[in-house]
């Protein structure tokens, strides 16, 4: 097999998303593209062996810890956040993963009061408003209901503003242009069995949500919603919720912006209408191009990133072959299709979608790419199973005012130097 | 036939689902204490009243640290005067912008409704001391931002009658997202 046998499926070297998948294609493959062992030979014999080879190792710990030389991926905190004690916005470094889940040690998080020192045996559930029966549960008795597990996507409504609304591209990574979204296992209880144990009275619509930190962050949530796929979660990832993600307890809405998830969720009230808390007034809103506010838009819409090559890396060869991978999600469903482009648009390919691909969760895709070397632009374009597909950055600002920020969805583009940086454009 | 077929569906699923009822009765006192959400129309906003005079001295020595003398200029979120890029009376906003984003948007232009002013200055300001101000000293501190903004005179005094009747501008911009249940709404 040669090197002209090779399937390109569009410009610029992107190849069939196949091509690694067949047996016994995946080596011809390489040897065709000229991937070598990376053997190397000795000027004078072979160095001795590692000393971890002759060695006992060492001990182990009660709770397990990333490698000493993994200690760089880190979350990052937003600078531009007010530098008022209590909000802060935590990244998570999406270029240093793969997969689908996010450690929960690494999940974005966003913190508008600080994180509550909570004690649990004294933490209570209240429920009250337009039900038959007000009432309260503490955790013990909480964590007696039946379970569920999902694994789903959450993503802060102004994940990747800075893109939605810098007059130039912003020079920066992955993670602090699209690192307030995380994929996790949540597992806890259906609210609709505490809403229905209240007995929820004809004319209720809504459900005020509240925390139980120092400013009782506070969201109004259609109630249909709830009663459908909201959950209490006590567990993510298999352990209890990490304080930075509500412990003991948090509202878990799926496919909806991250706030209103709300963490350390306390109070529960059945309404007829929305209270207008701050940031459902405020924060949370768009602003459309005709100057109206637009509210009570949950849903986050389908998105993706190339997450393997991204913004600030440094390609370590010039040319050759390269495995483009990321991700895309939708709230509103499954994603059905991701295509990427090696040619800034021209020309596209469908992307190998990795198994699960879950309803509302990070789906995991990947191409092979044969870069020539030249200067190119990488983009990703996700659709989801209603049919929802990404829009390009001038399309999505065509439809709010220039200082609108939230819910920003479009196609991602990268730029890839002949000297193999990769960079933030607008494409 | 129908209805016999619906006895027998639903005696089935009565009898395949155990009573799950672990809460326990919440006392009306602990809801009084705990319930502190306001609504648009004034529901729940508690009785006192305060001062746009009040307010302001109030302002100065917990608010204006956080959100500057006069409401605009942060560095923490923009309380006063219209949303956007610019604004003709700060030359510097576009620097401050960059480093503070929130300061796009603007609780005066913004915020549809009074009340919401009052029910998060009640249950989170100060930032370094949520529920610190009695009733009292949150309607003047509601009364002097709104005063900031132009929406009350330099004499006002809110109380739980009056605050509801103030006419926000974002009032009329507001616009509710598909799905989301408007039909109770003010």
């Amino acid at each position: 097999m040669n090197k002209s046998a090779l399937r390109f499926v569009a410009g610029n070297g992107l190849l069939d998303r196949r091509a690694f998948l067949r047996s016994g294609y995946g080596l011809s493959l390489a040897a065709a593209i000229g991937l070598t062992p990376a053997g190397r030979v000795l000027a004078q014999g072979e160095p001795p062996m590692p000393t971890w080879m002759t060695s006992l190792g060492g001990a182990d710990t009660e709770y397990g810890s990333p490698s000493a030389h993994e200690r760089q991926v880190l979350r990052q905190r937003q600078p531009s956040t007010p530098k008022t004690a209590g909000f802060s916005i935590w990244h998570s470094p999406l270029q240093h993963q793969r997969g689908i889940i996010t450690p929960s040690g690494l999940h974005y998080a966003v913190h508008h009061n600080g994180i509550p020192a909570i004690d649990p045996e004294r933490h209570q559930l209240l429920l009250h408003g337009l039900v038959e029966r007000p009432l309260q549960f503490d955790l013990e008795r909480l964590m007696r209901y039946p379970m569920v597990s999902r694994i789903q996507f959450l993503e802060c409504a102004g994940n990747t503003a800075a893109n939605a609304i810098s007059p130039t591209a912003r020079n920066a990574d992955c993670q602090e242009l699209f690192g307030e979204v995380s994929g996790s296992e949540w597992t806890g209880v259906p609210l609709s069995y505490l809403l229905r144990e209240a007995g929820v009275k004809a004319e209720a619509r809504w459900v005020i949500c509240e925390g139980a930190d120092g400013g009782s962050h506070s969201r109004s949530l259609p109630l249909a919603k709830l009663l459908d796929d909201a959950i209490i979660a006590f567990y993510q990832n298999g352990e209890r919720l990490r304080p930075s993600q509500g412990y003991p307890l948090r509202l878990f809405v799926p496919g909806w912006e991250g706030n209103v998830s709300v963490k350390w969720l306390h109070r529960l009230e059945v309404s007829d209408s929305p209270a207008f808390s701050k940031d459902e007034s405020g924060l949370y809103t768009r602003i459309l191009s005709d100057g109206d506010i637009l509210a009570f838009g949950f849903p986050m819409e389908v998105k993706s990133v190339i997450t393997h090559p991204s913004g600030l890396q440094q390609l370590p060869e010039l040319k050759g072959f390269y495995e483009v991978s990321g991700l895309a999600w939708s709230g509103l469903g499954r994603i059905s299709k991701v295509e990427v482009s090696a040619d800034n648009g021209r020309t596209w390919a469908p992307a190998q979608l990795h198994a699960p691909v879950l309803d509302k969760a990070l789906t995991r895709f990947s191409i092979p790419w044969q870069w020539t070397g030249a200067a190119t632009t990488l983009l990703s374009r996700a659709t989801d199973e209603l049919g929802n597909t990404q829009p390009s950055r001038s399309e999505w600002r065509s439809r709010y005012a220039a200082h609108s920020f939230n819910h920003y969805n479009a196609i991602q583009a990268w730029r890839v130097s002949s000297s193999g940086e990769v960079e933030n454009v607008y494409a | 036939m129908r209805s016999l077929w619906l006895l027998l569906a639903l005696t089935t699923s009565a009898a395949a689902q155990p009573v799950i009822d672990f809460g326990q009765p919440l006392a009306a006192q602990t809801i009084q204490r705990y319930a502190i959400s306001v609504y648009p129309d004034g529901r729940n906003l508690p009785p006192g009243q305060g001062s746009v005079i009040a307010g302001g001295e109030l302002y100065a020595s917990q608010c204006a640290a956080c959100h500057s003398a006069n409401g605009k200029q942060g560095p923490a979120a923009r309380l006063v005067g219209s949303d956007g890029f610019f604004s003709l009376d700060d030359p510097l906003r576009i620097l401050r912008i960059s480093e503070y984003p929130l300061l796009l948007l603007s609780v005066g232009g913004q915020w549809p409704y009074a009340t919401s002013i009052f029910d998060y200055i009640r249950r989170a300001m100060p930032h370094h001391a949520p529920k610190s101000l009695s009733d009292d000293q949150v309607y003047a501190v509601s009364a002097y931002i709104l005063h900031l903004n132009g929406l009350l005179d330099a004499s006002a005094v809110l109380d739980q009658d009056s605050l509801p009747k103030v006419e926000m501008p974002g009032r009329t911009r507001l616009r509710w997202a598909q799905g989301a249940p408007e039909s109770a709404a003010p």
